[in-house]
């Protein structure tokens, strides 16, 4: 087994072809089996520090990757941008190297502007996980909806995945094109013109402007947040016209075909891309997304700090 | 040790070449018995007994014991597997990886735990293992079985029911299958 | 005067606007006194294997200063200039504050006063560059501002530059336009197209340029002002360009080095040092603009030096402000990209820019008589980009680390060996 070629998390591009994805799959069970038992937590981190470092509220990425680190026995340092003296402007060179000076083994970026997590992963010695930038990517993301995909439907191979809504500022579906495709499966992007990105030259896509006439071929739907201030760009002429039209209504849910299952990767905004009565339905994977992404989490951070020196290659756990 | 494994994780392993033959297929069935009746005789009967094979060479031995478990009571006892991997004490050292999900479906509180492995060495794949046991309950007992004991120490742990013990050296290597047990060395 | 020494600068090819020869030339109370074979002097500057050639002129450097002084100082980018064989550059108006007054103006050139190469300043069109208000361009011309620009920003609203450029023509002066439509490209940040997509970056189309230059050709037929056009970086901008210029109108463009050597793949790492204002563009533009300044239709190449201190290049790609080094880079650039003979390269560095700022009865000539504004180049002469050993305050090359061929030797400032050797001499 090839040990881990990747020092950092940055894109889904880091895991390289399909392969790298599936080490974290195969390693995502083991941990989905730890978080399973009464004591959910293995000593494997044990003296390893991560560190968030948040440039934009996020409860739900943030907790997530805590309880993966804490599961594995690591211990945590949150650096609180937003409530810190760190402002735009300040050099993220200048902080970035404060905290490693802390000794951090890892640190968790999420910001606002695209690459940023890039930037500080060229200054630091320590890992560099992407928690998402911009509308750049968010990878762990990605693989956490690709387990849970894997998970319900089995291989992915020739599966046909429909991401709906606002694909241009989606870093979900940045990451989501790439890591879907590489494991086999076919995309279409549903958006108006005005969400999708200016060009797709290189992405291994298809794209629709016709929900009702995709929704009947998919095994999967993905819905986006549809985010209220693209009404004041003037990307859309209203929320409710978006609904009319990219909306997963009652009655589009209709459409899908049998064992067809529904994703989004929350928070989501109810009554807009996604019907309320919609997200609860048994074949709603959104719950099951928020499950596996602690277990995904830990598989990323053992990867990155638990496979040790790149010199000596990997033991199996029977040695 | 599964030492098998080592075959493909240089520079430990490389290829293994068998110098001595120093257990036949015979001798393991007779081992595995020998064993299973000890477990029987020890525990006054197979009761609360489950069996823990360490992965990945400790599967097959802690499945043939609980054959002729079976056979000896009329008791199918349960078998699960524990990887170790998370609690190994050279994580971060270098590379490590777990083979396989751990299958431990049960709560172990107050039963009798025989972790079965095929080959004792260091102690510390056992002592990672009596780690990880305690995440899954308190269990009254902890045994362990292993189908070849070859010495070298360097934990205070020892087998309680051993197929053969083989002195070795410590660069030697003891490989186990199912059809028999082999001394030899890695050639890199 | 009459007491310095003359200088001969011995051995090299002679390439200014009368052509190429053979030729030592003479200087002599700051003017070319002679220009031929086997001449000899007080002071003898080597030149063996070297092209001789007028001073290169840039129509577009940001000086920072006032305003930045920790990013650029008009002594230290004057100084890497000299140090890149220019005699001569125009100070960007987008300082603060603006040049946009004769006491900007004046204190802009006494700083330029002292240092190792003539600064001439450009004036803003309208008030602190905010394109509301005409700033007063007649008391800036009157201190010889020859080009009025808003650089930085491209003038948005159509009235009032219809309006500059009417007064403009009235004053003989030329404006410069930083082409670029606020409305269609605001908030982006690299161009637009297949890289923005990928990274998850907010694009500048290349018709928010274009759209700039098609509104200044017609306004430049209605008023019949002469405009130029900075750094252009489109296909389609080049092409209405060459159009315009064939349909007789004043127009004239500039292209800078970045935009035709680099493209928007280069900013795939996010390092900001690849962001600049406009964009850098596809493979076409750069093909585009390089056949531009092949066939005339760019008739300078200008740098558009834009320093900017390094903590504000170690924000993220978005926050990061616009802008590069060019002075110290540009004709190592020019000579190892463009497949154009030298005397072409140096016509787009050096006599073609010198006419388009009104500066050509100083720079841009050897003939005898005129001012000895000269830089000598060692064509062949091999070196790598490094932003630390650069004059410049400020170490933002795209450049780092690359190999470029074309070294200035010596750089003479009005009689003055300013650089001697690679060295400057104060």
């Amino acid at each position: 087994m090839s040990e881990p070629a990747f020092r950092h998390l940055l894109d889904i591009e880091d895991l390289g072809d399909r392969d790298g994805i599936e080490e974290v799959m195969r390693l995502t069970d083991s941990f989905v089996e730890v978080s399973e038992r009464t004591i959910p937590k293995v000593p494997a981190l044990r003296g390893k520090t991560v560190a968030w470092l948040f440039y934009e509220d996020s409860t739900r990425t943030r907790l997530s990757f805590e309880t993966a680190a804490k599961r594995l026995s690591a211990d945590t340092m949150n650096f609180s941008v937003s409530s810190s003296s760190v402002k735009k402007g300040e050099s993220l060179r200048d902080t970035a190297r404060t905290i490693e000076a802390m000794g951090i083994d890892a640190i968790v970026v999420r910001h606002a502007s695209a690459g940023a997590p890039h930037r500080i992963a060229s200054w630091v010695d320590a890992a560099v996980v992407n928690a998402g930038d911009g509308w750049h990517q968010h990878p762990t993301q990605a693989l956490l909806d690709t387990y849970t995909l894997r998970s319900r439907l089995g291989d992915l191979d020739g599966r046909h995945v429909a991401i709906i809504g606002d694909i241009k500022h989606s870093r979900v579906a940045r990451s989501d094109v790439w890591a879907f495709t590489r494991m086999g499966a076919r995309v279409t992007l549903v958006a108006p013109p005005t969400l999708l990105p200016p060009s797709l030259e290189g992405w291994p896509v298809e794209v629709s402007h016709d929900l009702d006439a995709v929704l009947p071929t998919v095994d999967a739907a993905y819905l986006l947040r549809m985010q209220r201030e693209r009404m004041t760009e003037a990307l859309l002429p209203s929320l409710r016209e978006y609904t009319a039209c990219y909306g997963l209504t009652e009655r589009r849910a209709e459409l899908l075909a049998d064992g067809a299952v529904v994703m989004h990767p929350g928070p989501m905004n109810r009554g807009v891309e996604i019907a309320a009565e919609v997200a609860d339905l048994p074949n709603s994977l959104i719950l099951d997304q928020v499950r596996n992404g602690v277990a995904v989490r830990m598989a990323v951070l053992f990867l990155l700090l638990g496979s040790g020196s790149d010199k000596v290659p990997t033991v199996r756990s029977d040695g | 040790m599964a030492e098998r494994e080592r075959r493909q994780a240089p520079p430990y392993g490389g290829i293994f070449v068998p110098r001595t033959r120093v257990m036949e297929r015979d001798d393991l069935r007779r081992a595995v018995w020998r064993m299973a009746h000890e477990i029987v005789e020890a525990n006054a009967g197979v009761d609360d007994v489950v069996l823990v094979g360490l992965q990945t060479g400790g599967i097959p031995v802690a499945d043939s014991i609980a054959e002729a478990l079976s056979s000896i009571t009329g008791i199918d006892v349960e078998v699960g597997s524990l990887d170790v991997a998370f609690y190994r004490d050279d994580i971060g050292l270098r590379p490590v990886l777990p083979e396989a999900v751990t299958t431990i479906p049960w709560n172990l509180d107050g039963h009798v735990v025989v972790l079965c492995d095929d080959v004792l060495f260091t102690g510390r794949t056992i002592r990672a293992a009596l780690n990880a046991l305690s995440d899954y309950g308190r269990p009254r007992a902890v045994q362990l079985a292993v189908m070849v004991d070859r010495g070298h120490r360097e934990l205070p742990i020892r087998p309680d029911y051993v197929g053969k013990n083989l002195p070795t050296r410590r660069d030697e290597v003891v490989d186990v299958s199912e059809d028999g047990v082999d001394l030899g060395e890695m050639r890199r | 005067m009459t007491d310095a020494p003359t200088i001969v600068i011995k051995g090299g090819r002679v390439v200014d606007p009368d052509g190429s020869r053979d030729a030592d030339v003479v200087i002599e109370d700051g003017r070319i006194a002679a220009v031929g074979a086997d001449l000899s002097a007080d002071r003898t500057l080597d030149a063996a294997g070297c092209i001789v050639a007028p001073g290169l002129v840039d129509l577009h450097s940001h000086l920072r200063e006032p305003g930045k002084e920790e990013a650029e100082t008009v002594e230290t980018g004057a100084r890497g200039a000299a140090l890149g064989g220019y005699t001569a550059i125009l100070a960007m108006p987008n300082t603060t504050p603006a040049i946009d007054s004769a006491a900007v103006v004046r204190q802009v050139l006494e700083l330029g006063r002292d240092a190792i190469c003539d600064v001439f300043s450009s004036g803003a069109i309208t008030v602190d560059r905010a394109g509301e208000q005409l700033a007063p361009m007649a008391e800036m011309a009157a201190l010889g501002v020859r080009i009025f620009t808003d650089d930085g920003t491209g003038v948005q609203d159509n009235r009032l530059m219809r309006r500059a450029m009417e007064y403009a023509a009235g004053l003989g002066v030329t404006l410069a336009q930083h082409c670029e439509d606020d409305a269609l490209c605001g908030g982006g940040h690299m161009h637009e197209g297949e890289w923005s997509a990928r990274l998850g970056i907010a694009g500048q189309p290349a018709e928010a340029e274009e759209l700039m230059v098609m509104r200044d050709i017609a306004l430049a037929r209605l008023t019949g002002c002469s405009i130029h056009f900075q750094h252009m970086s489109t296909a389609r901008s080049v092409a209405m360009i060459r159009d315009a210029i064939a349909g007789g109108l004043p127009v004239t463009a500039e292209a800078t080095p970045h935009h035709f050597t680099l493209t928007h793949a280069d900013c795939r790492g996010y390092d900001p040092v690849f962001k600049v204002n406009p964009p850098l563009r596809t493979d076409a533009d750069v093909a585009a603009v390089r056949a531009g300044l092949a066939d005339g239709a760019i008739a300078a190449i200008a740098t558009d030096h834009a320093p900017h201190a390094p903590e504000t290049k170690e924000l993220p790609f978005d926050q990061a402000p616009p802008g590069m080094l060019g002075l110290e880079t540009a004709l190592a650039l020019a000579l190892t990209e463009l497949d154009l003979p030298i005397e072409q390269v140096l016509a787009l560095l050096s006599w073609q820019p010198a006419r388009i700022m009104g500066v050509d009865d100083l720079h841009g000539s050897l003939a005898e008589g005129r001012a000895a504004n000269v830089c000598v180049i060692d064509p062949e002469a091999t070196w790598t980009v490094d932003g630390e050993a650069m004059a410049s305050r400020s170490r933002n090359t795209p450049y780092q680390g690359r190999e470029v061929r074309g070294r200035v030797r010596h750089t003479v400032l009005h009689g003055e060996p300013v650089v001697v050797d690679t060295e400057p001499q104060r």
